[in-house]
């Protein structure tokens, strides 16, 4: 550990390793895209239309990305708010994912919109304050920036400001709140959005209760984001880590547990949609195959897994339930996006994302791998600095 | 086969109310199911 409390990497100093030229190559071809998507406009790199105005970059790296991202408020609401402190080893990591989750949504966002110079526009120039997309504009930039704050304690201890330390620690449960009722209010506006659309979304998936699955579902994905990204960085940033695997497997426990619960909830509501809208016959269809595929398997399933491993004290089966949870929210995300939207449509209507679309998209997933690295590396965000042991 | 409004949500309503129920009688059996060895450690 040097003077500011960061830990050097076995790796570093090492350019050329297969990651690095990996994502590295990936990056220098999202930014040549970007720079064409700028200059020549939507047609030129993406297969957007009239028909299918939406595709991946709103679809993965705004709603997916959103929901991934959930983390955040949920850690620091169990540790600050209902004073479960022994979680406090898994808030900063959340908080550092949910802030670069937010930061990259942003990005797609503006490069999906274009102009960004606009992007004030909803808040200075023309608010629609009876939009969905008006409040989730506002939430999304108030909860970064209140991500932002949460997670500067760590960028101040390793600067040494101890100042600007004691001063946003000391509003710590305000912003903890903030941040929760923002979540409470965007990530159910995501799915409130398809409300306008009975026509155009399947009916399994379009439901009144969208809002509600959107917000429960977030829950759950940002507790097995929290599991599985610290799987990740016990495995790669090992040397970094303070707290024991013992430790470690029983905080996993505990989260799955939480996960659980919110699981069978989630599934719950999705059967009480079915009902309320009678819509059991449907299940019969391809379409019903697909949506039972999400349901059963994404959601009743993991349900099921994370319970077996809490009960059996079988932390890697959680982790690999936490995996299939994040797949099918992404699965759930892009279903309601893009799959089962305007399915209706003939085949060769039908929107399918251009390699474009998807190499931009890779390319925001790699760059939130190398500043959460590059932070990572630096900042005491999976262990405490020495200075300021027990502070936060 | 529905005719009226009134019957579509009659029958809709009494399926999602006994729905209701035997979820929350399942959640009861989820936690016992979290918690069952937890109390014998």
């Amino acid at each position: 550990m040097n003077g500011n409390g960061a830990f050097s990497s076995p790796s570093a100093g090492r350019v050329l390793t297969p990651f690095n030229l990996v994502t590295g190559i990936i990056l220098l071809g999202g930014a040549a895209i970007v720079l064409l998507r700028f200059a020549k406009g939507l047609g030129a790199t993406t297969n957007l239309s009239h028909t299918n105005p939406w595709g991946l970059w709103i679809g993965f790296d705004v709603m997916t990305g959103v929901a991934l991202a959930a983390g955040g408020y949920v850690t620091s609401s169990a540790v600050y708010l209902f004073g479960l402190k022994e979680y406090k080893p898994v808030v900063r990591p959340a908080i550092l994912t949910g802030f670069l989750g937010y930061a990259l949504v942003v990005v797609g966002l503006i490069v999906d919109l274009g102009r960004p110079w606009r992007l004030p526009y909803p808040f200075v120039v023309q608010a629609g304050p009876t939009s969905a997309l008006f409040e989730i504009a506002l939430c999304v930039a108030l909860y970064l920036a209140t991500l932002f704050v949460e997670f500067t304690p760590a960028a101040f201890e390793w600067l040494g400001w101890r100042r600007w330390r004691k001063a946003v620690g000391a509003m710590t449960i305000a912003l903890t709140i903030f941040g929760l009722i923002l979540s409470t209010l965007h990530q159910s506006t995501l799915g409130a959005m398809y409300l306008v659309t009975p026509t155009k979304l399947h009916p399994l998936w379009y439901s009144p209760y969208l809002p509600v699955h959107f917000f429960i579902s977030s829950a759950a994905t940002g507790l097995s984001m929290v599991i599985f990204e610290g799987m990740l960085s016990h495995r790669i940033f090992n040397h970094q880590v303070e707290v024991s695997h013992e430790a470690f497997d029983r905080l996993t426990l505990g989260l799955a547990k939480a996960a659980s619960i919110v699981l069978a909830i989630y599934f719950a509501t999705k059967v009480l949609g079915l009902a309320q809208g009678d819509k059991w016959r449907l299940l019969a269809t391809p379409m019903g195959l697909w949506f039972l595929l999400e349901v059963v398997g994404f959601v009743l399933l993991p349900c099921f897994l994370f319970a077996l491993g809490v009960r059996d004290r079988r932390a890697g089966l959680v982790r690999f339930t936490a995996l299939l949870v994040v797949v099918g929210v992404i699965l759930n995300r892009l279903n309601v996006s893009i799959f089962a939207f305007n399915w209706t449509l003939p085949a060769e209507e039908r929107y399918v994302p251009h390699w474009m679309e998807v190499w931009v998209t890779l390319s925001l997933v790699a760059a939130g791998l190398w500043a959460f690295r590059w932070i990572v590396n630096r900042m005491p965000i999976l262990h405490e600095h020495p200075d300021y042991k027990g502070m936060h | 086969m529905y005719h009226t409004l009134q019957e579509f949500m009659h029958h809709t309503k009494g399926v999602s109310y006994v729905l209701g129920g035997l979820f929350l009688l399942a959640f009861i059996g989820l936690w016992l199911f979290l918690v069952g060895r937890e109390d014998r450690r």
